[in-house]
């Protein structure tokens, strides 16, 4: 994997402001919007604490969805009765070390740093710490999500207890 | 039977649970020797360990433990605390080794827990007797169908005793495999609940927290196709009927009719229309393997199952083995891992996983609700001095074998065998 400054089709500076703005989506539980930045394909993944690296298909991930279920995650989220989070956590997403992977035909892959703040009352702050691999496309000239995997560093989920909210 | 935490009255069905037995410290230190030394505890299972020298490093009751295969092939559990200074002797997750050897002093095990040797060796008496100083194992290791279990207590009966009615419960697990060889996927789900232990034990067999903790799940059940209306029978909450059992010896199960769908071998929607000739050849094969009746057995029910006190095997959506300890009154550790026919093919593989998601773990669309109910539980616990008691007598004034799964009468199961262990220990 190379560290270029651009690929062929995108800077540095607009998957950073891409993902910037993902974050913020995230973080305000605009999730329509949110999913909106997402490809007719997309695949979300957060792999196991002990396989990073694994493939889903063969191996227990802690979220593994495609659109379809992706979709119904986020009306999940939106609905009162996801009790995990409801009322929804605050969280605030610290997005750093932004390095473009590589460029494979229309596929720009991105790496990032993340720490992930999670708030809910009378609750410990839980702290999300890993790193995002992206693959992304444009669609209409516009850059959209074909694949987000947020790897977690931690040894074991241990006290972070869940992954209720969209990492 | 009356005592402090349970208070139970057959001619009035009130059964009342002291919500002290959730949150005390003392308690909690009792059931360490009375619960935790007492019964048959989970470790681990035989396909975690496919070669000779393989192993894995988990905690099991309080203690640091080396599960492993040795040179020899036979399986050991064995205290991973070094017999020289204490420090733990193998510090990874898993691996494949050819020998333990100690980083502090460099004392050097074999697979099967022999001590091999030890730096400078001249330095010791001639007393000195290196066949004294191997780990020390297990007090007893012992297996059902390659789930294996130990004990502290050399009182205790055999394990296939100790399991009682259970077995029947992992036959029908286990026979999902045409070779009879089920194998745990690899990628382990660890996480903390911030509950006390036994509530966790509660949640997995209560069903009667389906439609109102897990809303969502439903919901998405029903969009993507599949029917979650109640039947038109009275007193039914759930989209098809079930019960709740006693298996013996605080063991106990839910038995459902299934609606949700089976990956041996019940097809629903959510798996797709692709996947519809490929479950019809594994109902077929068991079929031919097992007769219609005990097919239809394992394919058409789903089936929730607690071996006291802390390992839960739910047979649902896919096969989930999941284990917990309790680090402090109001907190648990649980370790969770997907089960499958070690025959499965990567399709069969991948749709298991997948449907595992859909319901179980820290990231599936109804576990973290179960862990909100819990915290939600054990937070309104607090209040256990002026609120001292918790109703579990639901279905009580119904025979034993009318039991719903809504009903708490396999919930009653566990807390009076608890009960009975906690007066034994005095």
């Amino acid at each position: 994997m190379s560290d270029r400054r651009n690929t062929a089709n995108a800077t540095r500076e607009e998957v950073e402001e891409f993902l910037y703005h993902e974050a913020a989506l995230l973080d305000a539980w605009r999730l329509d919007e949110w999913l909106a930045l997402t490809t007719a394909d997309c695949g979300y993944y957060v792999p196991p604490n002990d396989k990073p690296d694994a493939d889903h298909r063969s191996t227990l991930f802690t979220v593994a969805d495609d659109h379809a279920r992706l979709i119904e995650r986020v009306k999940r989220l939106k609905d009162p009765s996801a009790h995990a989070e409801y009322p929804p956590s605050r969280t605030r997403r610290l997005i750093s070390n932004v390095r473009l992977t590589s460029h494979d035909g229309d596929t720009i892959e991105a790496a990032a740093n993340f720490v992930v703040y999670r708030f809910r009352r009378g609750d410990d702050r839980r702290e999300y710490v890993g790193h995002y691999r992206f693959k992304l496309r444009r669609e209409n000239g516009a850059l959209k999500i074909a694949e987000r995997r947020a790897v977690l560093d931690g040894e074991e989920l241990g006290a972070l207890g869940a992954v209720s909210f969209i990492l | 039977m009356t005592d402090r935490y349970v208070i139970e009255d057959r001619a009035k069905n009130t059964f009342s649970l002291s919500r002290e037995a959730l949150v005390s410290p003392i308690v909690l230190e009792k059931e360490h020797r009375a619960i935790f030394d007492t019964c048959w505890i989970y470790v681990g299972h035989a396909s975690e360990l496919a070669k000779p020298g393989d192993f894995r490093t988990r905690h099991v009751a309080g203690r640091p433990v080396i599960f492993c295969r040795d040179k020899s092939g036979a399986i050991h559990a064995l205290l991973n605390s070094c017999r020289h200074r204490g420090a733990t002797v193998c510090r990874e997750r898993e691996g494949n080794a050819r020998q333990f050897m100690c980083m502090y002093h460099g004392w050097t095990y074999e697979t099967d827990g022999a001590l091999k040797a030890v730096p400078g060796p001249e330095a010791y008496g001639a007393a000195f007797d290196k066949q004294k100083f191997g780990l020390v194992a297990m007090p007893r290791l012992e297996h059902y169908r390659d789930f294996y279990f130990v004990c502290f207590d050399g009182a205790a009966p055999p394990l296939a005793d100790y399991l009682a009615g259970a077995k029947e419960y992992i036959d029908l697990v286990v026979d999902q495999s045409p070779s009879g060889r089920m194998e745990i996927i690899a990628g382990v789900q660890e996480y903390d609940v911030k509950a006390n232990w036994k509530l966790l034990v509660e949640n997995s067999v209560d069903d009667y927290h389906l439609p109102t903790v897990h809303t969502t799940w439903l919901n998405y059940m029903k969009n993507a196709g599949v029917n979650v209306r109640p039947p038109k029978e009275e007193g039914l909450l759930l989209p098809s009927k079930g019960w709740g059992k006693d298996l013996g010896n605080g063991h106990l199960t839910t038995d459902n009719v299934n609606f949700r769908g089976r990956p041996v071998a019940r097809w629903i929607s959510i798996y797709g229309e692709d996947a519809k000739a490929d479950i019809e050849t594994i109902r077929r094969e068991l079929v031919t393997r097992l007769g219609e009746e005990r097919a239809a057995r394992i394919a058409d029910t789903n089936r929730n199952l607690v071996v006291f006190p802390n390992l839960a095997l739910n047979d649902g959506s896919s096969v989930t083995v999941r284990t917990f300890f309790p680090t402090a009154p109001d907190r648990m550790r649980v370790t969770a891992w997907c089960l499958g026919p070690a025959e499965e093919t990567p399709a069969q593989r991948a749709r298991r996983l997948d449907a595992f998601l859909t319901f179980y773990g820290p990231g599936g669309f109804a576990t973290p609700d179960d862990v909100a109910a819990l915290e939600a539980v054990q937070q309104g616990l607090a209040a256990w001095r002026e609120v001292g008691w918790s109703d579990m007598s639901r279905g009580m004034a119904k025979p034993a074998d009318a039991q719903l799964n809504t009903d708490e009468g396999h919930m009653r199961v566990f807390w009076r065998q608890w009960s009975a262990l906690m007066d034994r220990a005095g």
